[in-house]
């Protein structure tokens, strides 16, 4: 009983210092001017480090739903609409989603385990007797870059996607890439088009933010040496993930009630 | 050295989860003084360090710097205190990104008290002070540990502080590398007339270094006096610790208690 008591005391106190340290950022948010460098270097990291496997997840995503899509659609003749399907799937639900737990395992946990084992090395208390703020120095830098990262890598994984779904219903469902792309092309023309555009801009957005803070978070956490580093970066990679998923639903069903 | 007290801890009490760390610790120094804590591993030294340093807030108890309490102070008043220390932290703690030349310029330019040209002179003479030049655009996983240690300390200087805090400067470094940090102490306190803490395990450190010595044990200070005072000192506990015996009254781990009150029977003279 006092184990789970334990798990459930931790958790609380995790999510009330992630919130608080999300509130400091936003408070140091008047220093990005001066961390302009730093915050273009996080987002080179991140966009960089994950770049290949965003494409290669977001390619094979776009055709494993346009080949699941277009032959299910084939039964009613309908298979000419995956073009518009797939634009709307990856634009506001598929990109954001994959792009953010990609990001969460691979540049998350990296921050986790760089933040985590300055706080053991002593390097985080170093600054603090400097009198230069953690949060302004290494937490803001890598949340700001992180959040406008995801939105750009967002798009970058709807336009692969969206090529993708175009290449199997070429070659494999017989649907015309005319057709494919006309329909695309209307789609993100539309107004729901644009509307899909900013939910999915904006879910990539809330995905950095919850992933980077989650990494900051769990990494300033971070006690006991290597253990602790390992400890946190795992908890970063499961928190994220969970958090994530929640908030996707909850955007989804503000969005398109 | 001057009767004025710059750092004072008093009756300081921690506790962390369910260990209680310090016991009511008390520790005075005077102005241009180096004083030296001893102590067994585990029994506050470092967490004493984090007090003076304002990093721990104690349960009980207050650390005045300069008459100015730190743990009690606003942030912005812990940052004015704590721009008049620096920390030598016992691995470097150096930014693991940044090399060397921009580690030591680190302070300089955050809080943008120099830059250009002004900010090269300052890096440069403490780089030359502590004979780092040849490294300077290393990163910090490419230089040895006294190399760390030396980079922390040209870091912690740049600020020109007048006081300088030491954990375990010689741990992890060779005899005679220690006693070149040993120098470095020295020459510090004489060129720069720093107040100073050095925390150490190591007593040839502390005798070659020190001008008063403080022995912790148990999250307590059982002793203070000058390097002499403490060899001549009674106290079995000081006595087994400087000497390094493994028997004695000291409780080293829990499963020696039943050792201590064994050695306590059989020389109740000893007992601390």
């Amino acid at each position: 009983m006092n184990f789970i008591k334990n798990i459930i005391i931790e958790y609380i106190y995790g999510a009330g210092y992630t919130l608080i340290l999300l509130g400091q950022t936003i408070l140091q948010l008047r220093a990005v001017i001066f961390k302009a460098n730093e915050i273009l270097h996080q987002m080179y990291i991140a966009g960089i480090s994950s770049l290949f496997v965003v494409s290669i997840v977001a390619v094979f995503t776009g055709m494993i739903m346009g080949l699941n899509a277009g032959l299910g659609l084939k039964d009613f003749g309908a298979e000419g609409q995956i073009g518009l399907l797939l634009t709307i799937t990856l634009t506001r639900e598929m990109s954001p989603f994959m792009t953010a737990l990609i990001l969460s395992a691979s540049v998350g946990s990296a921050i986790a385990a760089e933040i985590g084992t300055m706080k053991v090395s002593e390097e985080i208390d170093a600054l603090e007797v400097m009198s230069i703020d953690p949060v302004r120095y290494i937490v803001m830098p890598r949340i700001v870059g992180f959040s406008l990262m995801v939105p750009v890598l967002c798009v970058y994984a709807t336009i692969l996607g969206v090529l993708g779904g175009a290449v199997v219903g070429q070659f494999q469902l017989g649907v015309d890439y005319r057709v494919y792309f006309r329909d695309v092309i209307q789609r993100v023309a539309s107004l729901d088009g644009l509307k899909d555009l900013y939910v999915g801009l904006f879910k990539g957005f809330v995905f950095g933010v919850i992933v980077s803070v989650i990494a900051c978070s769990n990494g300033l956490r971070t006690t006991n040496g290597a253990i602790g580093v390992g400890r946190s970066t795992r908890q970063a990679v499961v928190t994220s993930f969970l958090v994530v998923i929640f908030f996707g639903y909850v955007i989804t069903a503000i969005a398109y009630r | 050295m001057s009767e004025r007290v710059v750092i004072e801890m008093k009756n300081v009490h921690k506790t962390f989860g369910k260990r209680k760390i310090l016991k009511g610790m008390n520790l005075s120094v005077k102005e241009g003084e180096t004083m030296v804590i001893l102590g067994p591993s585990g029994t506050g030294k470092s967490v004493t360090l984090k007090h003076i340093t304002g990093l721990v807030t104690p349960d009980e108890g207050d650390c005045l710097i300069k008459g100015e309490s730190i743990s009690h102070a606003k942030p912005k008043d812990k940052e004015r205190i704590r721009a008049s220390m620096g920390v030598l932290f016992q691995s470097g703690a150096l930014i693991n990104w940044l090399t060397v030349y921009e580690n030591v310029a680190l302070p300089l330019r955050e809080h943008k008290l120099a830059s250009g040209k002004e900010l090269d002179r300052i890096v440069m003479e403490k780089l030359k002070w502590l004979d780092l030049v040849h490294a300077k655009d290393n990163l910090p996983s490419d230089i040895s540990g006294g190399m760390k240690k030396r980079a922390g300390i040209a870091r912690a200087l740049t600020t020109n502080p007048d006081i300088l805090l030491y954990d375990e400067p010689t741990s992890g470094l060779d005899p005679v590398m220690s006693n070149v940090f040993n120098e470095l102490i020295l020459r510090l306190q004489k060129e720069l007339k720093v107040t100073s803490i050095v925390v150490t395990h190591d007593m040839q450190s502390a005798y070659m270094i020190a001008d008063r010595i403080t022995f912790i044990y148990e999250g307590e200070a059982i002793f203070c006096g000058t390097p002499e005072e403490i060899q001549n000192s009674p106290n079995g506990i000081i006595q087994q610790f400087i000497h390094g015996r493994t028997k004695g009254p000291m409780i080293i781990d829990h499963s020696e208690e039943e050792s201590k009150h064994k050695y306590e029977h059989e020389h109740p003279e000893q007992k601390a």
